[in-house]
């Protein structure tokens, strides 16, 4: 980059002006972080896996955002009305919006946003949207939600990973996965999208259309995409790159990384998701259909010496199906203790013969393959005959919507709300073959049904708490899976990298805040 | 005229074998779990019945094996290889677009070692017996020995983290906006330590063999007879011994040539160098078939035009060897 003396002069200037004021936010300055794997497209409303969350989350937006208490707050929607019924939704949309492309953003694109493009393409989207019942422009800036029963998570789902903007158009009248814009993506957050060099980098730059005054602060953010674990530890080590997202290096890299000069380290901006681990039980056949047994792998595991020894202390052991960032959990219920005594009476009581039980772990990288051996072991000591089976992700998936497992690792996010991201690892009617992310141990219960069927659209919030705690006993008795652990995932950074995280989803829009103390 | 001939009969036969080798890649790929839509769906991390239908559909997965074959033998004839179904692009671009990258890096890797090699398998052949020829022929050993991945994070700990000469990882520096001569040079900076690493191993090989050959040939009666007329010693070395050692590195030269679309993916993913090698990788990880297929086709013609070339470069250097002897 050249500089004239003259704009070394200012920039020197502004420099010794705002040192002055050090805790106001300043602008300028670009950021490099990683992404990890790389994203397989950044189309928000298309794909949502996590990599596209991160970048994409800077590109689009949704109608609201949500504090780190899951409480909402405004974005694309100014404010919104719930009649007393709860059946109708009003929603007051900000004015003087832009798409990057300078269209004006208008209540039509979000009727075409929910009501064609996500129920034609997101699974998430759709899972809410089959609650409502019509979507209405009335003006320019009002759009009402008619939903056809109350639904309790409603006014939590309006995340920018799950009901994403998508420009009318652009998109309206083309194939959605066809559309030459899906190369470009044109959304109306604070960044846009420059230039995607597949392999090496994924660069934003500042949208100075922006329509919050002053922001974002920085001109831009460069995604890394470095294929090697230990190579992007180095990436940081060495300064090419400020922030390191969760999932970024392998967790026994994390605490010597942690240890360096001006870094910071935050499990913030995950309430959202909570990602919660489970090992899936085959309710279906062999020992693990049993109760008794599945009750004793819960005695059997030694849960805080997994999140001490291979998750560095992030994270939360969780009491039972429902984990602590949840809404309605339960505190009431007895805690599964590492208990292997007790686990061995289980295993007598039941008449366990030794039947070889098949371990399939998560092929995520080396803290997953520890946590199985770690699993092995524990059961191993109160007399379970386990044999671990590796795999890849692509075999991983197979062994799992095919049901062809005895014990199987997964984790799996919350999002926020029992009915979005709990209930569909027990409803029954959630059992079918062919995927890995329904009720994959095939548990079926007609009461759990019952009450979760009803605790989703029961209203006000009460009626739903007393439903979910009677379910949460059954499920901490019946153990349909094994509830690891609520994962801790570490978000590293240099600490002169202010506001990096504001939201209950801020690792994924969190750069909108950010700026740079330096 | 001989030579044409020879070049066409080989043309004719290798596109038999191109047509064989697409044939068993497919099958193959078919045989490991999981598809692309399970992957994909999967990594959203919820998905519901639909969704997978319409990937598969969208990919043609939901069609009988025999379709999907002959929609892909028929696409290649056209010289179409599909769409790759995660990146959502035609998978010759996304081939076309890393070929240059890992061309650069092979291509540097290759001249590298085999010029170093044979150089220093030529020295430890004239310094048989010294220290300085078991030198040499140590270090070659320990090349040869230590593993790829090894060699490439410890020359990054020394030279990009410690002595912070050289940059760790990439090909250019990002955001810098460099362009012209400036950008040949940052992008031979990124190219030092990758380059390297992946010549070692060759390297070392050459070196041995090289040496190897060079003391048989000059146990030769010709290398005798040439001494005995009084020639020096380096002119020896270099017209009669090195040039009848050759036909043994020539023919391993031919066998690395042919990797330099695969070859490096070891070293691609640690320097995250973007190339095919790490194309390839990932695309079997998520069971991005076409791509994958069209890697392995790209892959298998260079193994077959570097055979050709080698048979060529053969008799280039020993004019003895005619075709059909």
């Amino acid at each position: 980059m050249m500089k004239t003396p003259l704009a070394t002069a200012i920039a020197a200037l502004a420099f010794t002006t705002t040192f002055a004021i050090a805790d106001e936010p300043r602008s300028g300055g670009t950021i490099n972080t990683i992404i990890q794997p790389e994203p397989p497209g950044l189309v928000l409303g298309m794909v949502q896996n996590d990599p596209t969350r991160k970048v994409a989350g800077n590109i689009y937006e949704g109608l609201m955002r949500y504090t780190t208490d899951l409480e909402p707050i405004p974005q694309l929607a100014e404010s919104w009305d719930i009649s007393e019924d709860g059946l109708t939704w009003t929603f007051h949309l900000r004015e003087g919006v832009v798409w990057h492309d300078g269209e004006p953003f208008t209540a039509e694109d979000v009727v075409f946003s929910a009501d064609v493009f996500h129920r034609e393409l997101n699974p998430s989207a759709r899972a809410v949207l089959q609650h409502v019942e019509s979507i209405e422009a009335t003006d320019d800036h009002t759009v009402v939600f008619t939903l056809a029963e109350p639904f309790g998570p409603f006014l939590i789902s309006f995340e920018a990973g799950t009901f994403t903007m998508v420009p009318r158009h652009l998109y309206e009248g083309t194939d959605f996965r066809d559309n030459e814009h899906n190369n470009h993506p044109i959304g109306t957050g604070p960044f846009k999208f420059k230039n995607w060099d597949r392999g090496t980098v994924i660069e934003l730059v500042r949208n100075d259309d922006y329509y919050e005054e002053g922001l974002p602060y920085l001109d831009g953010i460069n995604w890394h995409i470095i294929p090697d674990g230990a190579s992007r530890a180095v990436a940081y080590e060495n300064g090419t790159v400020d922030v390191l997202p969760n999932g970024t290096v392998e967790n026994f890299d994390i605490p010597r990384l942690s240890a360096m000069d001006n870094t910071c380290v935050t499990e913030e901006g995950h309430e959202y998701f909570s990602p919660f681990a489970m090992l899936w039980m085959n309710n279906r056949e062999g020992p693990t259909s049993d109760k008794r047994f599945r009750q004793a792998v819960m005695y059997a595991m030694d849960r805080e010496f997994a999140r001490d020894v291979l998750w560095n202390e992030l994270g939360n052991v969780p009491l039972s199906a429902f984990g602590s960032n949840a809404r309605f959990q339960h505190d009431g219920l007895e805690p599964y203790d590492h208990n292997p005594d007790r686990a061995r009476e289980l295993l007598d009581e039941m008449g366990y013969d030794g039947e070889e039980v098949r371990l399939l772990p998560l092929p995520y990288g080396e803290t997953w393959t520890r946590w199985a051996e770690a699993v092995q072991q524990n059961l191993r000591e109160v007399g379970v005959n386990v044999r671990t089976q590796s795999t890849d992700v692509g075999g991983w998936n197979q062994r799992l919507s095919e049901w062809d497992y005895d014990l199987a690792f997964t984790f799996l996010y919350q999002y926020g709300d029992p009915a979005l991201g709990i209930t569909r690892s027990y409803l029954s009617d959630n059992i079918e073959r062919g995927s890995p992310w329904n009720n994959v141990g095939g548990y079926e219960n007609e009461r759990i049904d019952e009450l979760f069927d009803e605790a989703a659209t029961a209203f006000p919030d009460e009626e739903r708490e007393a439903l979910y705690h009677e379910a949460q006993e059954i499920l901490h008795e019946d153990v349909p899976v094994g509830w690891l652990m609520e994962l801790g995932f570490p978000t590293i950074y240099r600490c002169d990298v202010k506001d990096l995280i504001t939201s209950g989803v801020g690792v994924n829009d969190g750069f909108k805040d950010a700026w740079l103390d330096r | 005229m001989l030579y044409a001939r020879l070049i066409l009969m080989r043309l004719l036969k290798a596109v038999v074998v191109l047509f064989m080798i697409v044939i068993f890649n497919f099958f193959l790929i078919q045989m490991a779990p999981g598809d692309p839509a399970a992957i994909l769906a999967g990594e959203a991390g919820a998905t519901d019945q639909e969704f997978l239908r319409q990937l598969r559909e969208r990919f043609g997965l939901d069609q009988p094996l025999y379709v999907q074959l002959w929609r892909y033998v028929s696409g290649i004839a056209m010289l179409d290889f599909g769409y790759s179904y995660r990146q959502g692009m035609p998978v010759l671009d996304l081939i076309l677009a890393r070929l240059p990258a890992t061309l650069l890096l092979t291509g540097t890797a290759f001249v590298l070692s085999l010029a170093l090699g044979i150089l220093a398998g030529s020295m430890a052949a004239a310094r048989v017996k010294k220290p300085s020829g078991s030198l040499i022929m140590a270090l070659a050993l320990i090349f040869y020995a230590t593993p790829l991945f090894w060699v490439a994070l410890m020359a990054v700990v020394l030279f990009s983290v410690y002595l912070d000469w050289l940059p760790a990882y990439g090909m250019y520096t990002v955001g810098a906006g460099l362009s012209g001569f400036a950008l040949i040079m940052d992008v031979a900076r990124h190219l030092i330590l990758p380059a390297t690493t992946l010549a070692l191993f060759f390297m070392a090989i050459y070196t041995r063999m090289t040496r190897a050959s060079m003391l048989e040939a000059s146990q030769q009666d010709y290398v005798k007879t040439a001494r005995a007329k009084g020639l020096g010693s380096r002119v020896i070395q270099r017209r009669h011994i090195l040039r009848n050692a050759l036909l043994p590195i020539i023919t391993l030269a031919g066998l690395q040539a042919g990797q330099m679309v695969g070859g490096a993916i070891l070293t691609e993913t640690v320097f995250a160098w973007p190339g095919i090698g790490r194309l390839m990788y990932e695309a079997l990880m998520q069971r991005d078939y076409n791509l994958l297929l069209g890697i392995f086709f790209f892959s298998a013609a260079l193994v077959i035009v570097f055979n050709i070339v080698t048979d060529l470069v053969y008799r280039l250097a020993d004019p003895r060897i005619k075709e059909g002897s």
